[in-house]
């Protein structure tokens, strides 16, 4: 080992030995970073109950992919790739930073394992590292500063604009890189200490130091380290204080993430449905309520704005935005537990609160907000718990008690009589007949049909065409008839689980008594829950599935189109793509028309799908909003160049036909459903 | 039956209202041959002209003119009437707001049947009284008998009768001091009325009306368009005032506005009589609504059975086009 | 304030078709829904929004059969602390006035401050809490529309014709009839409903009541319904039939003739 000329462990500043002050900032810092986060931890402890310690491998994947890999960062490109660099030079730096602790009161000190060839190769890596991280710094620094991408924007009654927090962390990233650097540059530019690595920060320093004496060089050293080591933990300790906590929580975070999408959260883990009577409190009404993932989630959030920017609620200005779901969270925690003082003991409602009951039905539960977020941050099952607890309280929005009195009543949100649910079997056409489990009939398959396709008198058309694709793929398939009740999808999301359970449960028994193999439905929102809220029942398929499986197996024919003039388009619905990841068999299914022309709405399809408006009860919902979603995504259709929208949703269908009529594009663009397209075109 | 019968003329600045000529019908035809006596109650000068025109169709009229009455309390009234009437009357009222307030507890002080909200007339056999009641919503129709041996108290749906012509030359009673000293344990405050709003649907002529079955607020744009095309003015049934889609000045009905136009177009209207009790006059109605069956198509004169989602946007651009 | 409010039973006529049954006698009964009447639903969440602002108590009264029960426990679920059910045969087939009869017997039971009604049932007839008050010589307001205490009396609005407002001083004891939208009813989910499922409602028959069974029911009845029946249609509107643009071309022709369009 080479003596070094100077050092910031030998130093000494007006006669005291630097080491002490060196050992000190890390006692300190360390100390009061410890105690940050014992006292950010006090909350989790007492929130409620969360089940993620399952499934290790599928989560240690979804860390390597989600969090080392930044797998969804390139979503937004050149944020996404300026992160990556930003992320993987921390990585590389940490162990440098962790090195450099100690240099401050141990002259020579290398990690173990790094003494030979590793550590060379890692001086050369950490080097390019700092150097890129900079310039990311620098890139990063212009965005926010002058560029001011809109989705970072803060609407002026959330508060104070977030820039001066970003540019003050990205000017300490800077200051550590710079600081470190210079410590490296000076040591070299004395010239005993081995060779630059070319056209990094450090080799810079090395160059502008050339030429300055010894002692010169030694006080920049220690000068440089200390403000390294100030810097350091002055940054280590901001963290827990804003939107930098995920450099530290997001390796928890996506570890803890969720792994199934589509599904509800049980209203209390732990507690199941039938000791769902005993609870005295349904759903989330103070902070604490949450579960400890969903705080962790809020501290976690890193105020990226991808969220918001691909709500669609947000979008029409509904008073929802989902990032300040998390930042509003995150401010009340902190504010109730701070890190130096006392915690708050009285309850304080949320909603009323820093939330309004407004924003909270506002969501329509699409998941763009949850397939975007780089850290896995979650929103849905939030929502719904804050939806549970204002149902709890009674507070629930009149235009949604009508349907849920008819829910409960009828087994259909508009109240129509049980003995008109299977009117639509009527009007399928000659030759075709319908089973139905009320006349006692019996089939392999099951139709579940649900509310919407059963009784409104448009949507009585996607009943009668899956029917008769059915039949034409001869598929053996009854429905239930007067005996089926509506999903409760919708019922389950807004927040009325008692009401969601009876549902299911006369549903269950009414399935489960036809002796059905398999269940079939073209309703996405049904499906969903048929598949994964319900338990017990037999396999659960969309139609677009048992189309394409035809398709492939080569027992299904079409005929050409008969007008191939129109493009087409097809809208991915939230429950079936989003939710579910079915993007190819309605694809497939569509594809095998002769004739037809199909276009995509880029990057605004499959994961990127803009929700219609919301089905089920968010139909009879009155938000307020500028415009309707589906008025914004038939322009996205016309803005692709098609001049025909395909659905495969109910609720996507109506919400479409009528943002048609508002939109004025009538005769220049229609909307018509997967079955009915098929069943136009499908040979018997 | 030989029994008197009185009718509560319901009266507004120095004229009685119309129903004073419906409850003369309504009497006439329920009892004929009877001699009706109005009850003209009230305060000031005005009340005299209230009466002389009341004596023009009624062959007697019973004045109350005390400043107790200036404003009709149904409480103070109440008590009035138990005094001053015979035993066994038959008192006629308008089931306005006011019969509603009056008519439950009056008969009870009178020891008296009740027959409220009566559309129409079967007759009277013995001491039994015949009507016809709506139940439901008006979903549907009962026939329905009082005995009416200790009196009677019935009150008729405002329109449900047609106004009789006038034609008596009744004496002017002066019973003033009867209701002198009356007193009650609710004490009429003041009337706020409801909010102009922004437009006076009672002065137009071509009306284009809104009711439940436009589906939801944002079609409204629907009906704003095709009633600029056609020079109109917007208004609406109660339901969308409740939402609170348009403001309560909209509203046409019993609880609302009511309306003379030329030309009435009920879109998505179901044609309640709530609804209809604030369209007067002989307008020219056209309606649309997806229900064969609504009750509108009683009312009107031209009717389509269509969804308004298709039609408006049609009917709009071919107005647009022929003008 | 204690304040008793008094609830009726009905067939929901927002999820119901209501048809007349063959012969006349009733409306048909199968495949109905009942759900407490919705003007009585107002005045429920009208006295608990009267007791969170001035403390006492509600407590629901219904009369009827066993079939009630569920109507007062969901009125309970709502925040009514008492239920109270009126059970007989006797009283079947009474009247408006008997109906009142029994509900002033429930009334002169307790001692309450103000009792509510809805301002109209099923039948429309508006009738029972005014012939109520009469019986009790309370003093009455129908279509209320607004209540605020003012210590021994209360400011109230009702609503009167034209929408407007007419505010009156009322004195207590007193029985009010509540229009509907005086207030957004709360909802009550299943499981608020099932959280008093075991809450213990009394019952009070005829006897209990001090009622003389002769006084009320159908024999003692001043009104009658005869039979229910469908009005014969009249003519009606001339109805315009063909697709949707030769409909609007019709309408155009019309809506011209007739001076519709400026």
């Amino acid at each position: 080992m080479h003596a070094l000329p100077f050092s910031p462990a030998t130093a000494s500043l007006a006669g005291v030995p630097a080491r002490l002050l060196f050992l000190l900032i890390p006692l300190v810092g360390a100390a009061c970073f410890a105690w940050m986060m014992v006292r950010r931890m006090a909350p989790l402890m007492k929130a409620a109950p969360d089940a993620r310690f399952d499934n290790i491998g599928e989560r240690t994947i979804l860390v390597l992919k989600v969090w080392l890999a930044q797998w969804r960062h390139p979503r937004y490109m050149l944020a996404g790739v300026l992160h990556i660099v930003l992320f993987l030079g921390f990585l590389v730096l940490g162990l440098r930073s962790f090195q450099l602790i100690f240099l401050g009161f141990m002259e020579h000190f290398t990690l173990p394992g790094f003494g030979g060839e590793l550590g060379v190769v890692y001086n050369i890596a950490k080097d390019y590292a700092a150097t890129a991280v900079f310039l990311s710094v620098v890139v990063l620094a212009y965005r926010r500063g002058v560029v001011r991408p809109a989705r970072y924007a803060v609407p002026k009654e959330l508060g104070k604009d977030h820039t001066g927090e970003a540019i003050l962390v990205l000017g300490l990233i800077g200051t550590l890189l710079l600081s470190e650097s210079a410590f490296e540059g000076s040591l070299l530019a004395a010239g005993t200490h081995g060779t630059a690595t070319p056209y990094t920060l450090a080799w810079g320093f090395q160059h502008l130091f050339s030429g300055l004496s010894i002692p010169a060089l030694g006080r920049i050293n220690v000068a440089s380290y200390a403000i390294h080591d100030l810097t350091f933990f002055y940054f280590l300790c901001l963290l827990p204080m804003g939107k930098h906590f995920h450099v530290i929580t997001s390796l928890f975070n996506v570890y803890f993430m969720r792994l199934k999408p589509g599904h509800v959260k049980p209203v209390k883990y732990g507690v199941d449905d039938k000791g769902l009577d005993e609870l005295t409190s349904f759903g989330v009404k103070k902070i604490e309520d949450f579960t400890w993932k969903h705080q962790l989630d809020f501290y976690s959030c890193a105020d990226c704005g991808r969220c918001s920017d691909n709500c669609p609620a947000n979008r029409v200005k509904r008073p929802l935005s989902p990032r300040f779901i998390s930042i509003k969270g995150r401010d009340h925690l902190y504010q109730r537990y701070p890190v130096f003082g006392t915690d708050k003991t009285e309850a304080e409602p949320l909603i009323g609160g820093i939330y309004s009951e407004d924003e909270i039905w506002s969501c329509t539960t699409c998941g763009a907000c949850e397939e975007e977020c780089p850290i896995g941050i979650e929103y849905i099952d939030k929502i719904v718990d804050l939806r549970r607890g204002m149902v709890d309280e009674g507070m629930v929005p009149q235009s949604l008690q009508k349907p849920l009195s008819a829910l409960e009543k009828r087994g259909n949100p508009w109240g129509k009589l049980e003995k008109k649910r299977a009117d639509w079997a009527a009007g399928v056409g000659e030759g075709f007949e319908v089973k139905l489990a009320e006349k006692g009939d019996e089939a392999e398959t099951l139709y579940f049909v649900d509310s919407m396709t059963s009784y409104d008198d448009r949507m009585q058309k996607i009943a009668q065409a899956t029917a008769r694709i059915l039949t034409k793929a001869d598929v053996d398939f009854l429905a239930l008839g007067k005996e089926e009740k509506d999903s409760g999808h919708e019922v389950r999301r807004y927040g009325e689980e008692m009401l969601f359970q009876s549902l299911k449960e006369q549903n269950t028994e009414a399935i489960l008594e036809t002796g059905a193999k398999r269940i079939v439905t073209s309703d996405p929102h049904a499906y969903n829950a048929l598949k994964n809220d319900y338990a017990g029942l037999p396999p659960v398929e969309h139609v677009s599935e048992v189309i394409a499986a035809g398709v492939e197996k080569g027992k299904l024919k079409f005929s050409p189109l008969a007008d191939p003039s129109k493009t087409y388009t097809y809208h991915d619905p939230c429950y079936l793509g989003r939710h579910n990841g079915m993007y190819d068999a309605p694809r497939v299914a569509i594809d095998a028309i002769p004739g037809l022309k199909r276009v995509e709405m880029a990057g605004a399809c499959k994961d990127r799908s803009f929700c219609c408006g919301g089905g089920g009860l968010g139909l009879f919902y009155e938000p307020e909003e500028e415009q309707r979603m589906g008025v914004l995504r038939v322009n996205m259709a016309k803005e692709a160049g098609a001049n025909v929208i395909i659905t495969a949703c109910p609720f996507c269908l109506t919400n479409m036909e009528d943002a048609i009529k508002v939109a004025g594009l009538e005769g220049q663009m229609e909307a018509i459903d997967l079955c009915e397209l098929v069943d136009g075109q499908l040979q018997h | 039956m030989a029994t008197q019968v009185f009718a509560l003329i319901p009266h507004a600045g120095g004229k009685a209202d119309d129903a004073a000529l419906e409850l003369l019908n309504a009497a006439q035809t329920l009892f004929p041959g009877c001699a009706p006596t109005a009850l003209v109650l009230g305060s000031g000068p005005s009340l005299g002209a209230v009466a002389t025109e009341v004596a023009a169709a009624f062959p007697e009229v019973w004045s109350f003119n005390q400043e107790s009455l200036a404003y009709p309390n149904a409480e103070l009234i109440r008590p009035l009437l138990t005094k001053v009437l015979p035993a066994g009357a038959v008192v006629m009222l308008s089931h306005s707001t006011l019969g509603i307030d009056l008519g439950p507890g009056l008969s009870v002080k009178l020891g008296a049947a009740y027959l409220p909200d009566v559309v129409g007339v079967d007759g009277v056999e013995g001491s039994l009284v015949k009507v016809v009641r709506q139940e439901f919503a008006g979903q549907v129709s009962a026939h329905v008998q009082a005995d009416a041996s200790k009196g009677l108290v019935i009150s008729f749906r405002p329109g449900s009768f047609a106004p009789a012509t006038a034609s008596a030359a009744g004496t002017v009673v002066d019973k003033s001091a009867e209701a002198a000293g009356l007193t009650a344990r609710r004490r009429f405050l003041e009337v706020v009325q409801a909010e102009a709003g922004d437009v006076d649907i009672t002065r137009e002529d071509v009306l284009v009306s809104v009711g439940r079955g436009i589906g939801e607020q944002d079609n409204l744009s629907l009906v704003d368009e095709l009633a600029e095309a056609m020079g109109a003015t917007v208004c609406c049934s109660r339901p969308i005032v409740d939402a609170k889609w348009l403001d309560k000045g909209r509203q046409v009905g019993t609880s609302g506005q009511t309306v003379k136009p030329k030309i009435y177009l009920a879109l998505g209207i179901s044609g309640a009589f709530q609804h209809l009790g604030g369209l007067k006059g002989s307008p020219f109605i056209v309606a649309v609504n997806k229900n064969p069956k609504a009750p509108i198509f009683q009312a009107a004169q031209v009717g389509v059975v269509a969804d308004l989602m298709e039609l408006l946007p049609e009917l709009t651009e071919q107005i647009q086009k022929a003008k | 304030m204690d304040i008793l409010v008094c609830v009726k039973r009905v067939p929901d006529s927002a999820e119901n078709e209501i048809s007349v049954a063959a012969g006349g006698a009733d409306i048909s009964r199968e495949d109905l829904v009942y759900a407490v009447n919705e003007w009585d639903n107002y005045a429920v969440e009208e006295a608990i929004q009267i007791v969170e602002r001035e403390g006492g108590s509600v407590t629901v009264v219904a009369l009827g059969d066993s079939e009630i029960e569920e109507s007062v426990r969901r009125e309970m679920a709502m925040g009514a602390e008492q239920g109270l059910m009126l059970v007989d045969g006797a009283f079947t087939g009474s009247d408006g006035l008997g109906v009142a009869t029994i509900l002033k017997a429930a009334v002169q039971k307790g001692s309450y401050d103000l009792v509510l009604t809805g301002a109209q049932a099923d039948d429309g007839a508006a009738q029972v809490g005014g012939m109520l008050a009469a019986l009790l010589d309370y003093p009455y307001a129908s279509l209320v529309n607004r209540v605020e205490v003012a210590g021994k009396s209360l400011r109230i609005g009702r609503e009167i014709e034209g929408g407007s407002q007419e505010l009156n001083e009322i004195d207590t004891p007193c029985v009010l009839s509540i229009q509907t939208g005086i207030n957004e009813p709360r909802y009550v989910g299943l499981r608020g409903i099932r959280k008093v499922a075991s809450v213990e409602i009394p019952v009070l028959d005829a006897a209990a009541l001090g009622v003389d069974a002769a006084a009320v029911g159908q024999a003692a009845a001043k009104v009658r319904r005869v039979d229910y029946f469908v009005p014969v249609a009249g003519a009606g509107a001339e109805m315009l039939t063909g697709s949707t643009k030769e409909v609007a071309a019709q309408l155009v022709e019309l809506l011209k003739a007739k001076g519709g369009i400026n």
